[in-house]
């Protein structure tokens, strides 16, 4: 428990980067986990050419784990080209949380990728493969 | 058959939760952090009473071929195990006859059976089918389906903030004359005990069929749907020790008569030809295929080893459990506790919400103290609106809990507490 729950986790839950709304935006896209109901919506500003993110920010509520997850995610977006995000592995963000995420708390983890993913391929997305074993 | 083994019932306090562990070999396995696991999920699904495995592992070792074809002494013993199945539970709810409950898979399925049957042959463009805003999904979707398809209005009791249904809203959508009232004897999300009698009563006088998801009453209390009143019932096997797979639905058998099959094909036929076919008798007519043979036997073992309890003693003992768990969570600081607070109209299953901390997360630290409950929406997203919170965390009692189990649930509670807090 203090594995999953450390101070790291706690600390962007508590004080998450990137919070809030982007206003005017490029982008914006949001998406749910039907398991809780909990909603993430993010914003982007993209550069002049429309390639790549100046800045983001997320809004939404939800458990610890979906909130971290969405902070830690949106402070390596910015100056990512859009190519770029839509490559992005949704392991590599559970490493970058770096705490062991149980099965049943996958989606509560890729909820913030399943924005991201919509907002850069223009609609919903599937959740990934490695989030199957989640109820 | 016969249970294997002695089943403690009853101390001169009622039931022994804690010795009845000992006949649930899911218990023998402790929790992932080397405690004695505490299951409090038995309002998503109960574990089994060894008695129900091994009646499972008999059925298929001695008791098993297919039903209702084989002119042999096996398939013989198989059929006659399955009918004395339908016997049993026609008994446990109340039922005036074997003939009227038909097994399905679950409650879900029953429902539906309801909702694809009755339904499209009764429901017109016009016509209104009342629910209510406490249904679990499986007694919402299909009507809304319904509704799409027929053109019909679909309306929902209202709930108070307490979780009880508004009976002055009721008696007004009832009023507007509706076919049919889908109601649910207990709230799986609040663990409100509906009036359902007097509804029933009142539904009757406005010309309304009365339908009864009573898959969170049958296992945890005495339920007759003969006194209830009700028109059809569905109930699940696995939330009452038994099998899953098996489920059933009760409904008058005049009803059932009139109904159309729900799924067609075999065993549910009197006489096929190339130009068409004749439909067996009820309940045969509703079941279509080879039945959940093995479960069928299962969930007599379940019945067994609930009558042997007697369902007076496991009301009262969870009713005991609820007013002590109301009162220690009550006490706890940032604990919000949802439905009646009146034990006699709030069955042993508890919703809650801590403040500023997520249900999931509740149910993380929970399970690292070797405690399982369910965090969510409980399949019953319209109550979660109505209190504008995306989920809660739910402590559901059965037979094996007791005491111990509330003392480590506050200490969990205030564990997590700390954490969020640090």
């Amino acid at each position: 428990m203090d594995n999953l729950y450390r101070d790291f986790i706690l600390e962007h839950y508590r004080n998450p980067h990137n919070k809030g709304l982007l206003e005017p935006h490029d982008l914006q896209f949001a998406d749910s986990n039907p398991t809780c109901g909990d909603e993430l919506s993010m914003t982007f500003v993209l550069d002049s050419g429309g390639e790549r993110i100046v800045d983001v920010a997320f809004d939404g509520r939800g458990c610890a784990i979906s909130q971290a997850s969405a902070s830690i995610l949106t402070d390596e977006l910015r100056g990512m080209s859009l190519d770029e995000a839509r490559e992005m592995d949704p392991k590599d963000l559970l490493e970058g949380i770096g705490v062991p995420i149980g099965p049943a708390r996958l989606k509560c983890a890729l909820l913030s990728y399943k924005v991201l993913q919509g907002a850069v391929r223009g609609g919903e997305t599937a959740w990934p493969e490695v989030a199957d074993v989640a109820g | 058959m016969a249970l294997q083994q002695a089943i403690p019932t009853t101390t001169s306090e009622g039931l022994n939760g804690a010795a009845l562990r000992a006949d649930f070999p899911i218990f023998d396995t402790p929790a992932r952090n080397g405690e004695r696991l505490v299951y409090l999920d038995s309002a998503a699904s109960a574990p089994k009473p060894r008695s129900v495995i091994d009646a499972l592992s008999d059925a298929y070792a001695h008791h098993y071929a297919n039903v209702h074809r084989g002119i042999y002494e096996l398939s013989e013993d198989a059929t006659a195990r399955y009918e004395g199945a339908r016997k049993r539970l026609a008994s446990f709810i109340g039922a005036p006859s074997s003939r009227e409950v038909i097994f399905v898979r679950n409650a879900t399925e029953a429902i539906n059976l309801v909702a694809y049957s009755w339904g499209r042959a009764n429901v017109r463009a016009g016509d209104l089918i009342l629910s209510t805003e406490m249904e679990h999904h499986a007694n919402l979707v299909p009507w809304q389906q319904l509704a799409i398809e027929t053109g019909a209005t679909l309306e929902y009791v209202r709930i108070t903030d307490d979780g009880r249904l508004d009976p002055d809203d009721l008696a007004s959508r009832l009023a507007k004359g509706p076919k049919l009232v889908a109601i649910a004897q207990v709230s799986n999300a609040l663990g409100t005990i509906n009036p359902v009698a007097e509804i029933t009563r009142q539904a009757h006088a406005a010309g309304a069929l009365v339908l009864l998801d009573a898959a969170q009453s049958v296992p945890h209390m005495p339920v007759s749907v003969a006194e209830l009143g009700v028109d059809f019932a569905a109930l699940s096997g696995h939330k009452m020790l038994g099998p899953s797979g098996i489920g059933a639905l009760w409904a008058r058998r005049e009803l059932l008569n009139a109904m159309p099959p729900f799924m067609t094909g075999g065993s549910m036929i009197r006489r096929v030809t190339l130009e068409g076919t004749e439909w067996n008798e009820v309940p045969w007519k509703f079941e279509a295929g080879t039945p959940a043979i093995a479960e069928a036997q299962g969930l007599t073992a379940a019945i067994d080893y609930l009558e042997a309890l007697g369902m007076d003693n496991v009301r009262a003992h969870e009713r005991e459990l609820f007013v002590k768990a109301w009162g220690a969570l009550s006490a706890i600081d940032g604990v919000r506790l949802l439905g009646p607070s009146d034990p006699d109209a709030h069955a042993g299953v508890i919703s809650f919400v801590l403040d500023g901390i997520h249900p999931h997360d509740v149910a993380t630290v929970f399970d690292h103290e070797g405690i399982a409950v369910r965090a969510g929406h409980h399949c019953a997203q319209p109550v979660m609106l109505h209190y504008d919170i995306p989920a809660t965390t739910r402590a559901s009692f059965y037979v094996y809990n007791a005491p111990d189990d509330i003392a480590r649930l506050t200490d969990a509670i205030r564990a997590v507490q700390r954490l969020f807090a640090r």
